[in-house]
């Protein structure tokens, strides 16, 4: 009996026509799902375990069906990682426990469906904090695990599988492995960053990070133009623990690139006269309203008149003139209100409207990166589809297999979507793909929505994709595991 | 206007269904062509240069094998948007006839094959808050004509079952479009005596296809009818009893 994930009852085996030979799911589980940006949807089958067990029936009854089978964490992915249509979804937000947490030395086992959000409360007041984190604190572990993500520190940090000790891994074929990254080397690092195409992890044990306060010291600076800015990321690297750069894609002439960066660095001990209270998780949340009057949670309500291209070329430079006057260069401010800017405004992504959003992501090598990002922008004013939003950071390399990382930097656009634009956008984005592919430089799973399976070779390569086929053949015989996104890539091959 | 990717025509061999199959398909749709007759639908997926075509043998009297079929159908179609259902049957009834046969064929496609289909996709649009379900009932349903009492009864039905759909459904943005058509020149009437304002089945589906995208909720093929229903309808019973309708 599967009582909890809901399949009580369900309907037998019905073998009446020739047309189907496989037992009905339940159409209760039966969910419109969409990848974060809302750009992409479909609808699939849903079920949530909370423990191994019920994991394990969740891969029965898509076998049993006859259906693939979909990871999902929290769906924070931007585009389809995170999408099934028409076959079962597993969805890991309950299987959410914090197993064991030593703050002698700063290492945390959990299930994979804890989020980023759960850490760090978790860990704050014993002086920790994750040692990587993404844009949103309500993405899980599993997920950020599945796509290996990065933060504003990928340049000192790596990304978040370089702090992970070891974890536990149900392939798809049913068998359980305990995965050390001393000892197991090649799989740990290829199973990280697979995007849940091998199996699911279903304990992680990581190491946090020690932090003296919970809050950071952060200079801010502007740059007149995209040259600049690089030079700026330069000279500033080596003495920054977090680094983010915001372009504003508008600009034109002379002012074409220019930019804020915000450089955050840990506080050193000692440094903060009251670290019991900057480190209390109260501390680190962020504020409900704005100016202690609205709302937040309304606040996307009235961007939605300037999510437009007028507007936002307004907003963009409003924002850049505001840092250029405003006197204060330096502050204090709390990991979660640095870290976190995608939260900062809730349902933000409500004011692109019903087409929602894509975000086009390139890594590309230090040596052209100045060259490629100045020809997308160019490119997206050219074509007059400008990001509203343009972020910037700079990347190191990692020894994962499936990895998106360059020794370089990465230029994340983010475009409205609608029905008119359509085309028009993802023909664009295979342009910015043949700028980033000529130049050596890579893509990332978390955002992508629109790269082709050609594009998808020639990042990783022949010999990275044949490794991948071959684990997949080991982990998945069956390939019971894909995603719109690996429907995508990864088409079948005779 | 709501565009329609992945549709099903039930009732989609012939007549109506048919046609509404190839414009759906001309249109780039996916379609799945459910019905008896393998072969006639096998040459619309022929004769398809745009959308693509799937077939599904299937007599909708065999209730049990919906919910699966049906699964199936949302599965290979990649999910659904549009169904249809338009299979129907109006064998003919002489003056004096009574055939519990004839009556229960008719009220087993009309009705009860509309309700186990419909019921399935009204599970699964309650479910994913989309979708369009339209029904082709008929103006025969309008009034208790002398006729053919089991089609009248057959499309009376289904109409109140598709308005009573509308109202439970319209909550979760699902569009039910009631469809009744005056006399097509299908094989259903062909033949039989007092037709007018025939039209042909391909300009029939292209007003159901444009009340479909549309979202609207009754709709007569052509227009014209839902005069001559509510004609129908205001006259009083007594009256309309002496009438050779």
């Amino acid at each position: 009996m599967i009582g909890p994930i809901g399949l009580t009852g369900r309907i037998g085996l019905i073998r009446t026509t020739n047309i189907v030979g496989h037992s009905t799911l339940p159409v209760d589980h039966l969910e419109p799902l969409k990848g974060w940006g809302g750009a992409v949807a479909s609808a699939a089958y849903v079920f949530r375990p909370s423990t191994v067990e019920q994991l394990r029936e969740a891969f029965q009854v898509a076998r049993e069906t006859g259906r693939t089978i979909t990871l999902r964490g929290a769906g924070r992915s931007y585009g389809d990682a995170a999408l099934g249509r028409e076959n079962v979804a597993i969805d890991f937000t309950r299987m959410n426990r914090i197993l064991e947490w030593d703050p002698t030395n700063g290492i945390i086992t959990c299930e994979p469906g804890v989020t980023i959000a759960q850490l760090w409360r978790y860990v704050i007041e014993d002086g920790y904090w994750p040692p990587v984190v993404p844009g949103t604190m309500f993405v899980t572990l599993g997920g950020a695990l599945g796509m290996n993500l990065h933060g504003k520190n990928n340049f000192k940090a790596g990304p978040i599988g370089d702090h992970v000790l070891s974890f536990d891994f149900l392939s798809a074929a049913g068998d359980e492995h305990h995965i050390n990254r001393e000892t197991e080397a090649d799989l740990f690092y290829s199973i990280i960053g697979s995007f849940g195409m091998f199996g699911c992890f279903t304990r992680i044990t990581l190491k946090m990070k020690r932090v003296y306060s919970g809050d950071l010291d952060v200079k801010v600076f502007e740059c007149a133009n995209l040259s600049e800015l690089f030079k700026l990321y330069d000279k500033q690297l080596p003495e920054s623990d977090y680094l983010v750069g915001w372009i504003d894609a508008f600009a034109s002439g002379a002012g074409f690139g220019r930019s804020i960066v915000h450089q955050a660095n840990y506080l050193a001990a000692g440094v903060d006269p009251t670290p019991t209270q900057s480190l209390r998780a109260e501390h680190q949340d962020l504020p409900d309203t704005i100016l202690g009057l609205m709302p937040k949670s309304i606040m996307w309500i009235f961007l939605r008149p300037f999510t437009n291209a007028l507007g936002m070329k307004f907003v963009n430079w409003a924002k850049f003139v505001s840092s250029r006057i405003s006197p204060k260069k330096q502050l204090r401010q709390a990991h979660a209100a640095f870290a976190f800017l995608l939260d900062y405004v809730p349902n933000w992504k409500k004011s692109y409207g019903h087409g929602g959003l894509i975000q086009f992501q390139s890594f590309v090598p230090k040596e052209s990166a100045e060259q490629v990002f100045h020809k997308q922008i160019e490119r997206c004013q050219a074509e007059k589809l400008v990001p509203y939003l343009a972020v910037f950071k700079r990347h190191r390399l990692d020894g994962f297999l499936m990895t998106h990382a360059v020794d370089g930097y990465s230029l994340a656009l983010d475009f409205k979507v609608t029905r008119k634009n359509r085309e028009k956008l993802w023909k664009l984005t295979e342009k910015l793909n043949a700028i980033v592919l000529a130049a050596g430089g890579r893509f990332y799973m978390a955002k992508d929505a629109t790269l082709t399976p050609e594009a998808f070779r020639q990042y990783l390569g022949d010999e990275t994709l044949a490794r991948f086929r071959e684990l997949k053949k080991r982990f998945d015989p069956e390939g019971i595991l894909e995603s719109e996104l690996s429907r995508r890539l990864l088409p079948a091959r005779d | 206007m709501k565009q329609f990717k992945r549709t099903i025509v039930i009732g989609a061999s012939s007549g109506i269904g048919r046609a509404l199959a190839e414009q759906l398909l001309a249109g780039g749709a996916s379609v799945a062509l459910v019905g008896r007759n393998r072969e006639a639908m096998d040459q619309v997926r022929a004769k398809a240069s745009l959308g693509a075509a799937h077939v599904y043998q299937h007599d909708v009297m065999h209730y049990s094998e919906v919910p699966a079929l049906f699964q199936q159908i949302a599965h290979d179609l990649g999910g659904l948007d549009l169904i249809i259902y338009n299979s129907g049957v109006m064998p003919t009834v002489d003056e004096h006839e009574y055939s519990f046969e004839k009556d229960r064929e008719m009220i087993e496609i009309n009705v009860l094959g509309a309700i186990a289909w419909l019921d399935e996709a009204a599970k699964r649009f309650e479910q994913t808050k989309s979708g369009t379900i339209v029904g082709i009932s008929s103006i025969a349903g309008d009034r208790g004509r002398r006729g053919n009492p089991a089609y009248g009864t057959s499309k009376a039905a289904l109409t109140t079952f598709l308005e009573a759909f509308r109202n439970r459904l319209s909550q979760f943005g699902v569009k039910v479009v009631t469809i009744k058509p005056g006399f097509i020149d299908t094989e259903m009437v062909r033949g039989k005596p007092g037709l007018f304002w025939l039209i042909s089945p391909e300009r029939a589906a292209s007003i159901i296809l444009q009340a479909a995208h549309r979202g609207k909720s009754t709709v007569y093929v052509p227009g014209r009818w839902r005069f001559v229903s509510l004609i129908l309808r205001c006259i009083p019973s007594f009256i309309f009893r002496h009438l050779p309708v």
